[in-house]
């Protein structure tokens, strides 16, 4: 016997073992089938479907039977008089949605420095109540507050002598309102995995820091901030992936013809164009346009976040 | 020194050391919570009062700290209107049924990709992350659903939306951490198949996880809206979210077109009753938003605790 089939033997022995393992785990395989199937059914399929982007899909001749049309529908896109308003006002509800990331850190900073345990759990309570009320509502709550003939925004604001202000026919105002009730609605909840990384800082730490004088806000910045900065970075990373995906539901809830200068975003326009129009080719393009610009964002976030603090998601 | 003794030392400690930057500190700090916590309920308050008060009153204006003359009437005319029952009726059998349906996905997979010795779980597991990332879009997922006769129909809303991957990641995280792996050796030893270790050993010790992820997949589909109005267009079958955003945000006009300058008087009767039906639409709204959201607020207290509990299983390893 020769070097060869030594090998040779040596990896259809390997090969049968692996087999083996495998077949001794089919009841495992079993039980995850279902989702298996599910996710290939309703998350890779639709993947597969992306290529009627490059594709002038007519549904009569399905998927398949579409005649290639390269990249025409992109370059329709990057055309469109519309294709830099909705770049910029998508990015500029993320952007601005992002400027109020360090908001839950520093309720979460505020709600650990509590001494009182009940006063600490009600804090909690009622912080993370407004997560658990739907969009809809939400939306609705904002459109009832902020009506010019008779919403309480308004009231409070003649009360204090200023001018009624139909607040969400202004383009303007948009922005600001959507961000900001989405502060009011989340602020709790996303302080949660802040709260949970701060019981984590040791308290030996701490009492070292204290018995060297500092004082509590010394404690924040010096020790606990630095603690943290591992789940601050990381959650970052993933809000920087999403900068050109706006929750559509809201934006949608809250459009109106009046506020559609500022309102008009990628996520909208998206469904008017498949949905509404059924120009599925056309709007399965920006579609696509805009996952592959959140994943670029992503890496390149996480790149740099991998090189300054040694940080990343992968 | 028994523990006891060393907390009250500590406190003592802290008692002594509490200087005057910390104790200023500590009220600003009390006060700022305060200010948060009011800022963060008024707008529930404010819906509370104002859907228990006169309609006119609301509109008016005078309605800030309780209700004005208190009436149950648009709690009335809520219950009066069919759509809001359809969808009550519908969510409660698709909740149910359909967060059913996302743990008999999630749990068994969230198992299977816990185990080591599985073959193939790198592979598997990569499989599950890819379209957390990446995925079709709108188009092409609607084409797919549309191909699989999945659009208005009974079951579209309990079959959409049937596993989350995050959830099933956070699963997997429990079913590794909080299950020790000799509990399956020796369950192999004496001979206890994967089907018989998952079912009467796993499952049964994964009861906190599954409590977590069917309140997390229970609250989500109460809430939707998307799906419902995307795959959705039979009146029977349309959710409370569709129904709640068809009434309170779509006729939003009523009001404003109310137009009481220049009337003959004869109109003024009929303008009357026309003024009354309007303001109740508008008092209906607050007391819609309180009966859709009620299940949620009253639940909310009592099993807060789970959530927070799910996101620090799903921070440990996200």
């Amino acid at each position: 016997m020769n070097y060869t089939t030594v090998r040779i033997g040596k990896r259809s022995e390997h090969i049968k073992h692996t087999l083996r393992g495998v077949l001794s785990d089919w009841r495992l395989y079993i039980l995850i089938a279902p989702a298996v199937v599910y996710i290939f059914l309703f998350n890779y399929m639709p993947m597969y479907g992306v290529q009627i982007a490059f594709k002038d899909f007519r549904p009569s001749k399905g998927i398949w039977g579409s005649a290639w049309v390269g990249f025409d529908y992109f370059q329709q896109f990057i055309n469109n008089p519309l294709f830099g308003k909705l770049i910029w006002n998508t990015m500029r509800i993320s952007l601005y949605s992002l400027a109020t990331f360090p908001l839950p850190i520093v309720l979460a900073l505020m709600i650990n420095e509590l001494d009182n345990q009940k006063f600490k759990k009600t804090v909690q309570m009622v912080t993370y109540a407004p997560h658990f009320l739907s969009t809809v509502v939400v939306c609705s709550m904002v459109t009832l507050f902020c009506s010019k003939e008779n919403g309480l925004f308004n009231n409070l604001i003649e009360m204090v002598g200023g001018e009624r202000v139909s607040i969400l026919e202004k383009a303007s105002l948009f922005t600001p309102v959507y961000v900001w009730s989405g502060v009011w609605q989340s602020i709790g909840w996303n302080s949660i995995l802040y709260i949970a990384a701060l019981s984590g800082v040791s308290p030996e730490l701490v009492e070292a820091a204290r018995i060297d004088g500092a004082n509590r806000f010394q404690i924040i910045t010096h020790v606990n901030i630095p603690s943290i900065m591992p789940t601050v970075v990381i959650t970052l990373i993933m809000s920087c992936g999403s900068v050109l995906s706006v929750g559509f539901e809201k934006v949608y809830l809250l459009q109106n013809k009046l506020n559609m200068d500022a309102s008009n975003v990628i996520a909208t326009y998206v469904y008017e164009l498949g949905l509404i129009s059924a120009q599925y080719s056309a709007s399965a393009a920006i579609g696509l346009f805009n996952t592959i610009v959140n994943i670029t964002m992503l890496l390149i976030v996480n790149a740099i976040a991998r090189r300054v603090s040694e940080i990343s998601l992968f | 020194m028994t523990a006891k003794a060393v907390k009250v030392s500590v406190n003592r400690n802290k008692k002594i050391r509490q200087t005057k930057v910390d104790y200023f500190f500590d009220t600003l700090n009390v006060i700022i919570m305060v200010i948060i916590m009011f800022i963060i309920l008024y707008p529930l308050y404010f819906t509370i009062i104002a859907s228990f008060s006169d309609p006119y009153a609301v509109v008016n204006g005078q309605v800030y700290f309780w209700p004005i003359n208190p009436t149950l009437e648009p709690y009335q005319n809520v219950l009066k209107e069919s759509r809001i029952w359809i969808g009550y009726k519908n969510n409660l059998i698709n909740v149910p049924l359909g967060t059913l349906w996302n743990l008999i996905l999630t749990m068994p997979a969230a198992y299977v990709l816990s185990k080591k010795k599985l073959h193939g779980r790198a592979l598997l597991a990569t499989y599950f992350l890819i379209p957390m990332y990446f995925g079709g879009g709108l188009v092409p997922t609607y084409l797919q659903i549309k191909s699989m006769h999945l659009v208005n129909k009974s079951y579209t809303l309990i079959m959409l939306g049937g596993l989350s991957i995050y959830n099933m990641i956070v699963s997997r995280v429990f079913f590794q951490t909080s299950i020790p792996e000799d509990i399956y050796e020796s369950a192999t030893i004496d001979g206890a198949t994967d089907f018989r270790q998952f079912f009467q050993i796993a499952l049964p010790l994964a009861k906190p996880i599954i409590a977590v992820m069917a309140l997390f997949y229970a609250v989500g589909r109460w809430n939707d809206y998307f799906t419902a109005m995307i795959y959705i267009t039979d009146q029977n079958y349309q959710p409370l979210q569709i129904v709640l955003r068809g009434i309170l945000l779509l006729n939003q006009t009523a009001l404003s077109n109310l137009d009481t300058n220049n009337l003959g008087n004869d109109d003024i009767e009929y303008m009357l009753t026309l003024a009354r039906q309007v303001y109740m639409a508008e008092g209906m709204k607050y007391s819609l938003i309180f009966i859709s959201s009620a299940p949620l607020l009253i639940a909310y207290p009592f099993v807060q605790k789970y959530f927070v509990k799910g996101i620090m299983i799903g921070s440990l390893k996200g």
